[in-house]
């Protein structure tokens, strides 16, 4: 059977959340949590690809004790079974970090595909799942918007601004997914039970990964943010009323002003 | 004792807001407006488990408890009461009866369908000269080899036209009054059954209310549930978990007016000021926020008391009472707070005034409410 892997985030729900215009950090205080979006996509898709092929979806989250709550949400969506990497020791882990964890978390478990979101509302780096294939030495096909099966590979359609590649890979191979790429399905009430009365949430800790030190948590983080801030807002644009051609005569001086002409 | 939800229960209130405010809410005006039966919800009910959350996974339904079902419906009723309605009649009555009341080969039958959301259930109790006085059935069902005859009507059935299964009750032996009446299984399209034509309502204006007839109607007596003079009894215990159901869409209403009325009265402005920052405003508020909450731990004390197994008659009557009398007021005194816009119906909040009285009729009067109540206490 195909076994899939799906690496899910919890975010603060961005649409809830404000900066604290001092020091220009999230205020997290009393903000809901939730699947990253990407992730929730990435999470459908593998769920779509078990319903049309069968297939065991494994869910795996790297966070403080309370993501155990999107690895319930996953449960209650479908997946099979869900890993929840979490120590102390992991904290304060950059990109580089957490995809070395995570990497040597999905070692630990059979895989064919594994599909992550592209990146992270918190964070937006993109780079934890390229890094994941790099570590596991396997094929990356980012932005996916759609998934395809073909045999022992699969078919992905990436998505550019302005076009698409189709992208033929052999499995094992990780595909970082748009929230694009699959509208995510709701839980069901039983789902929900389940998670929280039948099924477990198996719990990874520093002595179960095997992992060197110097790769893991804020002392095995390469990268340091330096400042956060909320960015200044420009000044208003100029609205202009005229006809098409003092329009464009309009456009032209500007463009020349600003050298762009 | 503690007042919060289980973590399962947290996450299907979060599970329902989601799904209420992105499939059911965007059809309420339109509903009421065209009087039209919200059948594509329906279909996403059913597509997601939630058609019969609190029956038993081996007959169809999703293994949760009544708590979960009551969420689900004041959820859904605090953006549409209709849609609210449609679901609590369907998962209270029908499906209780044939759970406790059913052969098996009549769960694999009915109640099976139901909780997949495959077939929509309706319960048939109220006669032109039957309502709070129950036991005053005069639709008949006579006994004609392995056949029950049945004649007579239904009135105000909630979910007749749409349901593909009513739960009907009959007098089998009219000597013996309530100990004379039966409860059958009739389905959809059955030889002398018929529908009356839709009535035209106060509110609920999207759910279907039909009269049903029968004229010589033959049911297989297969399809009587329980045993004869047993109906009214069967109907009775039924009648309390449905009002849990209505309890929780009472409760839904009250809430959703809140919720409008909270942001209508950031926004409107009166010398220069908005309508909330007037004491009027606040007190209304405030007065109205308490009895929600009090309403709303009547309704889920109900339903655990049932979740417990105990007895919950008086749980039930308790919280519907005062949950249906609380959204009545809470929406009477919000359309206040509205002012002339209130009354108009580019706003929510008269639809839910015209919703909320029903509540404090259907499924025992808050009357019958007050019977069941003082009966226990004087007992």
């Amino acid at each position: 059977m195909l076994n899939i892997v799906v690496c899910i985030k919890q975010v603060p729900d961005t649409n809830e959340v404000k900066l604290n215009p001092e020091t220009g950090t999230l205020i997290r205080d009393g903000i809901p949590n939730i699947i990253n979006p990407d992730d929730k996509s990435a999470l459908e898709a593998a769920l779509q690809l078990k319903d049309k092929h069968g297939a065991k979806v494994t869910v795996i989250s790297m966070g403080p004790a309370q993501a155990d709550d999107v690895l319930r949400e996953a449960l209650a969506m479908g997946a099979d079974e869900t890993f929840l990497v979490t120590d102390r020791a992991f904290g304060g882990a950059d990109t580089w970090a957490t995809s070395s964890t995570l990497a040597s978390a999905i070692s630990k478990v059979p895989y064919d595909l594994i599909i992550t979101g592209r990146q992270a509302i918190d964070g937006d780096t993109a780079q934890v799942g390229p890094q994941i294939a790099e570590h596991l030495g396997i094929p990356n096909i980012s932005y996916a918007e759609a998934i395809e099966l073909d045999g022992d590979s699969v078919i992905v359609k990436r998505m550019y601004e302005d076009r698409y590649h189709m992208v033929k890979a052999k499995m094992p191979c990780l595909i970082t997914a748009l929230a694009e790429l699959a509208e995510p399905r709701y839980m069901t009430p039983g789902g929900v039970f389940d998670a929280y009365r039948e099924k477990e949430v198996t719990i990874w800790g520093r002595d179960d990964l095997d992992v060197a030190t110097e790769n893991i948590g804020l002392k095995g983080s390469p990268t340091r943010v330096v400042k956060s801030f909320t960015k200044e807002l420009k000044g208003k644009g100029t609205v202009v009323n005229l006809d098409t051609q003092e329009s464009v005569d309009f456009l032209i001086e500007k463009l020349q002003e600003k050298f762009v002409l | 004792m503690d007042f919060t939800l289980s973590k399962e229960h947290q996450m299907l209130q979060k599970l329902y807001q989601d799904f209420a405010e992105r499939e059911v809410k965007p059809l309420a005006a339109e509903l009421d407006e065209e009087e039209r039966f919200p059948d594509e919800t329906l279909v996403k009910l059913r597509q997601n488990g939630m058609m019969g959350v609190s029956y038993p996974k081996e007959y169809g339904g999703q293994g949760c408890d009544m708590l979960a079902n009551v969420l689900l419906i004041e959820e859904i009723a605090k953006v549409c009461a209709t849609t609210a309605v449609i679901l609590a009649v369907h998962s209270s009555l029908v499906p209780s009866i044939l759970l406790k009341h059913g052969s098996e080969e009549q769960k694999q039958k009915y109640l099976t369908p139901l909780m997949k959301g495959d077939y929509l259930g309706a319960f048939a109790i109220t006669e032109a000269n039957a309502g709070t006085d129950a036991a005053a059935q005069q639709t008949k069902a006579d006994r004609d080899g392995d056949y029950y005859i049945l004649n007579g009507s239904k009135l105000f059935i909630t979910n007749a036209g749409k349901a593909d299964v009513y739960l009907v009750l009959a007098v089998t032996d009219k000597t013996k009054r309530s100990r004379g009446i039966s409860a059958f299984v009739i389905e959809k399209g059955m030889e002398g059954f018929t529908i009356g034509p839709k009535e035209k309502k106060m509110g609920l204006r999207g759910s279907s209310t039909c009269e049903i007839i029968f004229e010589n109607c033959k049911v297989p007596k297969e399809n009587r549930i329980g045993a004869e003079g047993k109906g009214y009894s069967i109907a009775l215990g039924a009648l309390d978990i449905g009002r849990i159901g209505i309890a929780a869409q009472a409760l839904g209403i009250a809430e959703g007016a809140f919720d409008e009325t909270v942001q209508y009265v950031k926004e409107r402005k009166q010398f220069g000021k908005p309508l909330a920052a007037f004491q009027n405003t606040q007190f209304t508020l405030a007065a109205m926020k308490a009895k929600i909450d009090a309403a709303k731990l009547l309704v889920y004390r109900a339903a655990l008391a049932k979740d417990n197994q105990k007895v919950f008659s008086l749980e039930a009557a308790t919280a519907k009472l005062f949950a249906s009398e609380t959204a009545m007021e809470v929406t009477t005194q919000f359309l206040q707070l509205f002012g002339g816009y209130g009354y108009m119906r580019d706003y929510p909040i008269e639809r839910m005034m015209r919703d909320a009285k029903i509540t404090q009729i259907y499924e025992g009067t808050s009357e019958v409410q007050k019977m069941v109540i003082s009966s226990t206490v004087l007992k």
